[in-house]
């Protein structure tokens, strides 16, 4: 066994990095992070209470006094619960990035060979493919409590990339948060304080005509209202591509935005 | 072949006002172990993160292989392997997971990666513990999988940083083992320890740095002749002796004594030897002084450490088990590891 070990290393050549080689790095990534999720079933449960309340929240409690014109509450509601339930599951990317941060696995990834952004878009990527089943998870739950799709098979299939793709570009965002404030337990609040005027102030659970003069102007053209309605739209019927080009607008502006900073922000960490 | 790998010139590195390395050169050469000895918030892991590429310097130049770590970081780090201060595993992979991560991110070709993570197992002893979670290892465990992850790409130049801190004595024996082997096998090493008889046994030469800067060079024995011969060593039975038994026996010494009042322990620089010994067990029975132990002895690493800069190394103690004897009241050392 020994004898294979004892030859004396040799100088490896640099592989340059192609998108090949880059691609490759990350799938190695997003595995690992797959696997941390697979065997700590207990986050994955935990992760889907919050939202299954949220649901039961706004639909039993609040739902009654919020009127929404055209749909029932229920039907209205769920384009915002999915979209929310994407985002706050995204904060999870803050946490576990600060979390290798501190245990010291990033340095030894800076020191690999490896593409610069695979440590970043792998962990995306796993938080994205996490969001698909919570996300499926969320429509079984929807539908229990009444929520149907109105407008057909592919426009809702195209709701559900809205939403899958929308979280997906606000997981840079929370890439970008987690590598900067570096410490797991800031990280999960820093991760809110962005997501809660975004998702409050939004179409995500109240009529934004029913909100204050002065918010509604922020309410219409906010990320994350132009998502939902987008969702909505696709779900149960309604202007699609007025919704649709601005919320693929935003998210295009968010990747471009935040996946540069984020990658900065990682070499130099 | 005596040829260079790494090389580190004039390096500076401040963090804020914090003077981290402030102007740092050493060299370490092909198949030799560089030891980097200095006490806690000395500049050691600053160093290892340049040259490692993970920061960058401020000012100076650091080459591996003749690579600049700066402008050809990308490659440096396929002949770099690194196991930082914290064991860098992933608990929720098991050790093979965790060796074939790493492997495949050197971009090993698969069958590689399965021999390479194989062999690394069976060398550092966890074949048996490969398929089990890491966070069911042990401390020692852990840090002989974060070394032979540093070795999945077999590099030829490794860098640790305190490879030992933390271990019991008897992992920590393990680990120089190890370390002693990769040596053999050709692989060019720096290391940073706080203790000197991890430096003593490990390293070909030594560079001692405090406070960013180098204070001294070289092998282990020049180090130890830059006190100039032997030490006088005693240890009094009843610690308010101490003081009597120093203003006894300061005048024979040739250099500053130094006074460990824990272990009621005094040093004493001494050149002439059996001589000096003679005349300071006459003095110390004359001042009615009784001992537990009165050597004389070749200079340790800690006597030059003394020597050199008026405290002892590790003087820090944060971990608790530190395996090497404690020190003088020196106390407080800088902050953060
Ligand atoms: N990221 C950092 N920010 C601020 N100060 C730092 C940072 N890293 C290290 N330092 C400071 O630089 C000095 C050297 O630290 P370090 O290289 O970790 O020492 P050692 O590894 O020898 O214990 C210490 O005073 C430490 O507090
Ligand atoms: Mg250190």
């Amino acid at each position: 066994m020994t004898a294979t070990v004892t030859t004396a290393p040799a100088l490896r050549r640099a592989r340059p990095i192609t998108p090949l080689v880059a691609v490759g790095d990350i799938a190695a990534i997003a595995r690992r992070n797959l696997l941390r999720v697979a065997r700590t079933p207990q986050l994955l449960v935990f992760s889907t209470i919050q939202p299954v309340m949220f649901v039961l929240l706004f639909r039993y409690v609040f739902g009654g006094a919020i009127h929404t014109p055209g749909s029932t509450y229920v039907d209205y509601l769920m384009a915002g619960i999915f979209v929310q339930t994407t985002l706050f599951g995204g904060a999870q990317t803050a946490v576990g990035l600060a979390e290798d941060l501190r245990g010291g696995i990033v340095d030894r990834f800076r020191s690999l060979p490896m593409a610069r952004s695979a440590v970043l878009a792998g962990r995306t990527f796993a938080d994205l493919a996490r969001n698909v089943f919570v996300l499926a998870l969320m429509v079984i739950v929807a539908t229990g409590v009444g929520f149907r799709f109105h407008n057909g098979a592919v426009p809702s299939f195209v709701a559900m990339i809205v939403v899958l793709a929308f979280g997906y570009a606000f997981s840079w965002v929370f890439a970008y948060i987690g590598m900067v404030v570096k410490e797991p337990e800031t990280a999960q609040v820093a991760g809110f304080i962005p997501l809660f005027p975004l998702v409050f102030a939004s179409s995500a659970f109240v009529p934004v005509a029913s909100m204050p003069g002065w918010l509604q102007g922020f309410a219409r053209v906010q990320p994350v209202s132009v998502t939902v309605n987008a969702v909505r739209a696709l779900t149960q019927g309604g202007p699609i591509y007025h919704w649709l080009w601005q919320m693929i607008v935003w998210t295009g502006l968010i990747l471009v935005v935040f996946v540069p900073l984020a990658v900065a922000r990682y070499r130099r960490i | 072949m005596a040829d260079t790998m790494i090389e580190v010139a004039g390096v500076k590195k401040a963090f804020g006002t914090t003077k981290a390395l402030c102007g740092v050169d050493l060299a370490a050469d092909r198949a030799k172990v560089l030891g980097l000895l200095g006490p806690n918030g000395a500049g050691k892991t600053t160093l290892v993160r340049i040259l490692a590429t993970l920061l960058l310097p401020d000012e100076g130049s650091a080459r591996i292989a003749g690579l600049d770590v700066v402008r050809d970081a990308d490659a440096v780090r396929p002949i770099i392997g690194l196991a930082g201060q914290y064991a860098a595993v992933d608990e929720t992979l098991t050790g093979r997971e965790n060796l074939e991560l790493v492997g495949r991110l050197y971009h090993l070709g698969r069958p590689e990666v399965r021999r390479r993570a194989d062999e690394v197992l069976e060398r550092f002893s966890l074949t048996g513990a490969a398929d089990r979670q890491v966070k069911t290892y042990s401390g020692g465990m852990r840090r002989r999988l974060d070394l032979g992850a540093s070795l999945v790409a077999n590099p030829p130049v490794l860098i640790l940083d305190e490879p030992t801190t933390g271990l019991d004595p008897r992992s920590r024996v393990e680990m120089w083992g190890f370390i002693e082997t990769l040596v053999a096998d050709g692989t060019t090493i720096l290391l940073t320890t706080q203790y000197l008889d991890e430096a003593d046994r490990l390293a070909h030469r030594i560079v001692v740095i405090d406070y960013g800067k180098v204070i001294a060079e070289g092998t282990s024995d020049q180090l130890k002749d830059q006190l100039g011969g032997d030490v006088v060593e005693l240890r009094v039975a009843s610690p308010g002796d101490l003081d009597k038994a120093l203003a006894a026996i300061a005048e024979l010494g040739d250099g500053k004594p130094q006074v460990d009042a824990e272990y009621g322990r005094l040093t004493l620089p001494a050149k002439g030897g059996p001589a000096t010994l003679m005349a300071a067990a006459r003095r110390l029975d004359e001042s009615d002084i009784t001992l537990e132990d009165l050597s004389l002895r070749r200079p340790s690493l800690d006597d030059v450490f003394m020597a050199l800069t008026g405290h002892s190394a590790g003087a820090d103690g944060s971990d608790g088990d530190e395996p090497q004897p404690a020190d003088d009241a020196g106390g407080g050392r800088r902050g953060t590891t």
